[in-house]
């Protein structure tokens, strides 16, 4: 099935495909019409999807090094754009983007502003060159272009630290999601997460993961755009929500005048028992802070997101696989368009999910009604049980305020259908968006790993003379070591220690970036300066993590540390990624040039025609 | 200078540029954030339409754009791919 006309039979697989997942949906409706519960119909669809990814991964098994590390370098330049998607949008994109969004406002969506600005950087610094290049890996290009073990072992160092933070993350939501679609609980979630995913990689690598991503992808925009819209035209947001809906972010505006933004004192909330993680508005949804510290939070945050988007392996390697240069480029615009139709429908949701509480106006509307009223409807209720949602009435009036309901910042997307009176397929619908959001970034991310380990380290620096079949064989074996470690720490919710995603991209930008950049476009950057600057860089990063972020820096350094410059935890590869290229700059122009050969090398990789520098391996 | 340092130095020029009009989508306006949000485009205040939606798609045609122009340059300076994707 998968050879010759099967690139040419894409469009009609995935079409019929896309049929098939609408169909689906039309019959789990019926069910529901029938009677089937709200429950049952969660189950069907995310073990109906996860099935079919399963089944995709197995078809795709392999038995070549070429196809098992880079899917054979012929994925198509669309179908790469929508692998490269789902790889890219995690279970957190998709769960808490929308959340972050109705809770931050404006400060929070540097983040958008930075996960998309990044592949700007993508294009035009690394994937072409990197596709040139030939290589299986991201370290694989930094061993070759510097030469040796040693700068080889570093990237994959910095690769590790950066991919296992995320991955981590990934497993959790994974789990989350399954445990609540299946009613089973977390711990057993995370594993039939991790089974899943091991089983969309581990028999055909980086081929059975493309074209699981590709069937994910088509998944989670569905599960995301469908009720975005019908909401919008529900509450009468107008039936294109992405252009229509500027008087509604006006009407917010005076609903904030109108109930006033209150901020809640902490031993209020403590005393009222509010549990953990929830949160209230505080915040304007559209104004912007003032000040010169407000913008520099705002750009220092876009700038790390970007730069962190720009040397994250998971992401480089995606465009290995294109037959070439010329559709690498072009790969990365679609990548882009396809998460511009996720991630521009994101403030759209917090706009209409805040609107249909806030506005009196409206069947749905809380804020306002009695404290009574609200306990007594039904998803309230519901949410109030599983410690999602929660009230405190402070001012004893018996009368919900703003600053007086509390929820969950993943509630905007997996309840809002529900607030809005959409029929629970839709939550159903949600839930299968979810897991393949989060499975297809997890897959990519031990991909990653594992392939580094096993072709850098295992391969190129361990055992070189090692056969075909021994190479896939300790691929695979590291491939579940990986994940199972991965699951193991997220069964034991320990990620609240390994802390934020956003740690992923300043990990990636200290340790890589630069010596990603210079590699192609500075041909004086030597091995010594690509060692000095990734370990330096890295090691930076790190120290000032440690330093400033308060759960590490109390046991540590025996105190809270102010932040220097505003630079917080989010932001420490604002402190990683200089230090290395002033230290990687120096270094190299302090020793022997680099050899004519790797002068060659860089010259051959700037231009896209002729022979790759590294081929099959 | 040989072609090849030739198409060098426009793939270069070519780089800056982009990067230009990245780092004005990017940064550059929202340095400008709340004097922008006193303007309106299609209802919304503009910097908040910029980072909700605007910049994401600015981003999305720089990129078809950049790559459009960069075959362009590979076309005149013979390194072009034909018929491989």
């Amino acid at each position: 099935m998968f050879k010759g006309d099967f690139i040419k039979n894409l469009p009609k697989i995935y079409g019929t495909y896309t049929g098939g997942f609408l169909v689906f949906i039309i019959l789990m409706a019926i069910a529901e019409q029938a009677g089937v519960s709200a429950k049952n119909i969660g189950v069907m669809f995310v073990a109906f999807t996860v099935l079919i990814y399963a089944l995709i991964g197995y078809l795709s098994r392999t038995i070549q090094v070429d196809a098992y590390y880079v899917a054979g370098r012929q994925v198509p330049t669309v179908f790469n754009g929508m692998a490269t998607a789902a790889d890219w949008m995690s279970g957190a994109s998709f769960v808490a983007l929308a959340g972050g969004v109705y809770y931050g406002g404006y400060t929070y969506m540097a983040f958008l502003v930075g996960w998309t600005g990044g592949y700007v950087l993508v294009a035009t610094l690394m994937a072409p060159y990197l596709r040139k290049f030939g290589c299986y890996t991201v370290p694989d290009f930094i061993g070759t272009r510097y030469g040796g073990n040693l700068v080889r072992a570093c990237a994959v160092f910095v690769l590790f630290i950066a991919s296992f933070t995320y991955v981590t993350a990934q497993i959790n939501a994974t789990g989350t999601i399954a445990s609540r679609a299946l009613g089973i609980p977390f711990e057993a979630g995370v594993w039939v997460g991790l089974i899943s995913i091991l089983i969309c990689s581990m028999l055909g690598g980086m081929r059975a993961v493309t074209w699981t991503q590709v069937a994910q992808y088509i998944v989670l925009i569905i599960a995301y755009l469908l009720p975005v819209f019908w909401i919008s035209n529900k509450v009468g947001g107008g039936v294109f929500p992405h252009l229509m809906l500027g008087d509604e972010v006006a009407r917010l505006g005076e609903l904030e005048q109108q109930f006033g933004l209150v901020k809640n004192s902490a031993a209020d909330m403590k005393a009222a028992g509010v549990p953990g993680g929830l949160k209230y508005i505080s915040g304007t949804h559209s104004g912007v802070p003032e000040g010169g510290m407000a913008v520099w939070k705002y750009l220092s945050l876009a700038i790390c997101m970007m730069v962190g988007t720009a040397s994250l392996p998971h992401i480089l390697m995606r465009y290995f696989t294109t037959p070439s240069v010329r559709a690498a480029r072009k790969s990365v615009a679609w990548s882009l368009f396809f998460i511009f139709l996720l991630y521009s429908s994101a403030p759209m949701l917090a706009t209409l999910s805040k609107l249909a509480l806030m506005d009196p106006n409206l069947p749905t509307g809380i804020i306002g009604k009695s404290i009574s009223e609200v306990q007594s409807i039904e998803w309230v209720q519901r949410w109030s049980e599983v410690k999602q949602v929660f009230i405190a009435d402070f001012n004893g009036d018996g009368i919900l305020q703003l600053n007086e309901w509390f929820m969950r910042g993943d509630v905007v997307v997996l309840a809002t259908p529900e607030v809005a009176g959409l029929p629970f397929v839709i939550s159903g619908l949600v839930f299968a968006g979810g897991m393949a959001a989060a499975m297809s970034t997890a897959d990519g991310l031990v991909l990653a790993i594992s392939n580094a380990l096993s072709h850098d380290i295992y391969y190129k620096i361990i055992d070189p003379k090692a056969d075909t079949a021994k190479r896939l064989l300790v691929a695979r074996v590291l491939l579940v070591i990986i994940g199972a470690a991965g699951a193991y720490i997220a069964s034991f919710r320990l990620t609240s220690i390994l802390g934020s995603v956003a740690w992923a991209f300043d990990f990636a930008m200290s340790g890589l970036f630069f010596p990603l950049v210079l590699g192609v476009w500075w041909k004086r950057a030597t091995r010594a300066g690509a060692i000095a600057g990734i370990v330096t860089g890295i090691l930076s990063g790190l120290f000032y993590l440690l330093w400033v972020y308060p759960k590490f820096s109390v046991p540590i350094f025996g105190g809270v540390n102010e932040p220097f410059l505003g630079i917080d935890h989010l932001r420490f590869g604002l402190i990683g990624a200089p230090i290395c290229l002033v230290v990687m700059v120096v270094v190299s122009l302090m020793t022997k040039e680099p050899s004519p050969s790797i002068q060659k090398m860089v010259d051959d990789t700037r231009i896209p025609t002729g022979k790759p520098i590294l081929g099959k391996q | 200078m040989s072609n090849k340092d030739a198409y060098w130095e426009k793939t270069k020029n070519h780089m800056f540029v982009t990067l230009g009009l990245w780092a004005f989508f990017s940064l550059v306006i929202f340095m400008f954030g709340s004097e922008l949000n006193t303007m309106s485009f299609l209802g919304y205040p503009l910097a908040y339409y910029m980072t909700a939606q605007g910049s994401l798609l600015a981003f999305v045609i720089i990129l078809f754009w950049t790559a459009n122009k960069q075959e362009k340059i590979d076309e005149e300076h013979g390194f072009s791919e034909r018929g491989d994707d």
